[in-house]
C-alpha cells in the first residue's frame, strides 16, 4: 500500500495538470498557423511579385494564432512553479481542472485565428492595394477567435488562485467538472468563429465595398458561435460556486462531473456548426451585397437551430447539478449519473456540425437565389430537425439514466 | 465493498450512454450533409423541390438508421439486461 500525502498529491495534480495544458494547448496554434502558412505558400506562387507583403501578413496572423498556445504555456508554467498554495484534495482538483480548462480551450482558437490569417494572404495576392483593409479584417477576426480561449483562461486563473480548499469534499468533483466543461465548451465556438472571420476576408478582396459590412457580419456572426462558449462558461462557474454542502457526496460527486461533460461536450458541435452558418453568410454577402438582409436572416435561424444540441447539453447540465440526490455509495447510481452527461454531451457534436452544414448551404444559396428563400429556409428547417433527432435520443437516454434509475 | 452484480449493472449504464453518445455523433454530421445538398440542389433547380425534400428525408431516414440501432442497443442496456 502507497502512503502518499496531500502535499504530495497536489504537487501530482500541478505537474499532471501542466502537462495538459501544454500538450493540449500546442495542437490548435500549430494547426492554424500551418493552414495560414499553406495559403500563403499559394498566395505566393500567384503572385510571387508581393511575396514580401504576403510573408508579412503571414506572421503577423500566425503570432495571433499562436496566442493561444502562450496563454497553454503561462498557465502550465504558473502550474509549475506557482500554484498549490493550499494543501487538499480540494486544491489538486482545482489543479487539474485549470490543466484540462486551458489546453482543451485552446484547442479551438488555435485552429479558428489559422483561418482569417491564411485567407487574408490569399486575398493579397488577389488584390495587393487592400493590404491594410485585409489586416485590419484578420486582426479583428482573429482576436474574436481567441475570445474562447481567453474564457479557458479566466476558468484556468480561477481554479488555480481561489482558495476552494474549505469546501465540502463534492469540490473535488466539482472542480474537475469546471475544467473539463470549459476545456471541451470552447473547442467548437473556436473553430466557429473562425469560419466567418476568414470568409470575411475572402470577401473583403471579392467585394472592397462591402469591407466594413462584412467586418459587422462577421462580429454577428462569431458572436453567436460564442454561444456555445458562454454555455460551457456559466455551467463552470455554477460548478465553483454553487454550494453543494448538505447533499451526499456520493451520488452528486458523479453527477457534477457529468454536468461538466454534458454542456463541455455538446458545445463543441454547436460552436462549429454556427460558424459555418456564419461563414457562409460573410460569403454570400461578398458575392450578392443586394440579398444582404435575406442572408442575414437565414443565418440568424440557422445558428439559432444550430444551438440546440448545446442547450440540450445545457439542460441535463442542470438536471445534474440541481436534482436532490438520495445519499447511496452504490456505484451504480454514480455510473448512470456520469453516463448520463456523457451521452447527452457526445450525442450533441454531430447534430450541432450537421445542423451547422444544413444551415450553411441554405445562406450560400440564399445568397444565389433570392427568389427561393421560402423553400430553401423551409428546406433547411426540416433538414435540421432531422438530422437533430440523434441528439434527442442521446437527451432521451440520459434522462432515464438520471430519473428511471 | 462492490459485487461482480454491480459491476455489471454500472458497465450497463456507461455502456447505455456511450452506444447512444457516440452513436449520434454520425448520423448527426450524415443527415446534414443530406440536407446541405437538398439546399443546393433547390437552389440550382427549385423547380424540383417536392422531389428534392423527398430524397432528402428518404436519404435521412437511412442514415437515421444506425442512430436507432445506437438507441435500441442503449435501451436494451438500460432496462433490459
Amino acid at each position: 500500500m502507497m502512503s502518499i500525502d496531500i502535499e504530495a498529491w497536489v504537487k501530482v495534480a500541478a505537474f499532471l495538470g501542466a502537462g495538459l495544458s501544454m500538450g493540449f494547448g500546442a495542437i490548435g496554434a500549430a494547426i492554424g498557423e500551418g493552414f495560414a502558412a499553406a495559403k500563403a505558400n499559394n498566395a505566393i506562387s500567384e503572385n510571387p511579385t508581393y511575396s514580401g507583403d504576403i510573408i508579412k501578413m503571414m506572421l503577423v496572423g500566425q503570432a495571433i494564432a499562436e496566442t493561444a498556445a502562450i496563454f497553454a504555456l503561462v498557465i502550465g508554467v504558473l502550474l509549475l512553479f506557482a500554484a498549490g498554495g493550499n494543501v487538499s484534495m480540494i486544491t489538486a482538483a482545482g489543479l487539474i481542472g485549470a490543466g484540462l480548462s486551458m489546453g482543451l480551450g485552446a484547442i479551438g482558437s488555435g485552429v479558428g485565428s489559422g483561418f482569417p490569417a491564411g485567407e487574408a494572404c490569399a486575398g493579397l495576392a488577389r488584390q495587393p492595394a487592400l493590404s491594410r483593409s485585409l489586416t485590419t479584417t484578420m486582426l479583428i477576426g482573429s482576436a474574436v477567435s481567441q475570445t474562447p480561449a481567453i474564457f479557458s483562461m479566466v476558468i484556468a486563473f480561477m481554479l488555480m488562485f481561489i482558495n476552494f480548499s474549505g469546501g465540502s469534499p463534492h469540490m473535488v468533483a466539482a472542480l474537475l467538472g469546471a475544467g473539463l466543461c470549459m476545456g471541451f465548451g470552447a473547442i467548437g465556438s473556436g473553430i466557429g468563429s473562425g469560419f466567418p472571420a476568414g470568409q470575411a476576408c475572402v470577401g473583403l478582396a471579392r467585394q472592397p465595398a462591402m469591407g466594413s459590412r462584412l467586418t459587422t457580419n462577421m462580429l454577428i456572426g462569431a458572436a453567436v458561435s460564442q454561444t456555445p462558449a458562454i454555455f460551457a462558461m456559466v455551467v463552470s462557474f455554477m460548478l465553483m460556486f454553487v454550494s453543494f454542502a448538505g447533499t451526499p457526496v456520493h451520488p452528486t460527486s458523479a453527477a457534477l462531473i457529468g454536468a461538466g461533460l454534458a454542456t463541455g461536450l455538446a458545445a463543441i458541435g454547436s460552436g462549429v456548426g454556427s460558424g459555418l452558418a456564419a461563414g457562409a453568410g460573410c460569403e454570400g454577402w461578398a458575392r450578392q451585397p443586394m440579398t444582404s438582409g435575406n442572408v442575414l436572416v437565414i443565418m440568424l435561424v440557422g445558428q439559432a437551430v444550430s444551438q440546440t444540441p448545446s442547450i440540450f447539453g445545457l439542460l441535463i447540465s442542470f438536471v445534474l447539478i440541481f436534482k436532490g440526490y438520495a445519499a447511496t455509495e452504490v456505484f451504480i447510481v454514480s455510473t448512470a449519473l456520469l453516463s448520463a452527461g456523457l451521452c447527452t454531451g457526445l450525442g450533441g457534436i454531430g447534430a450541432g456540425v450537421g445542423n451547422g452544414q444544413v444551415a450553411e448551404s441554405a445562406v450560400s444559396w440564399v445568397a444565389r437565389n433570392v427568389e427561393q428563400e421560402a423553400v430553401l429556409m423551409r428546406t433547411m428547417l426540416v433538414g435540421q430537425a432531422v438530422s437533430q433527432s440523434t441528439a434527442i435520443y442521446a437527451m432521451v437516454v440520459s434522462l432515464a439514466l438520471i430519473f428511471l434509475v | 465493498m462492490i459485487e461482480g452484480a454491480d459491476l455489471i449493472q454500472a458497465a450497463a449504464f456507461l455502456g447505455a450512454g456511450l452506444a447512444m453518445g457516440l452513436g449520434a455523433i454520425g448520423p448527426g454530421v450524415g443527415e446534414g450533409m443530406v440536407g446541405a445538398k437538398a439546399c443546393e440542389a433547390i437552389g440550382k433547380n427549385p423547380s424540383e423541390a417536392g422531389l428534392l425534400t423527398r430524397t432528402m428525408l428518404v436519404g435521412q431516414a437511412v442514415s437515421e438508421s444506425t442512430g436507432i440501432y445506437s438507441l435500441v442497443i442503449a435501451l436494451l442496456l438500460l432496462f433490459v439486461v
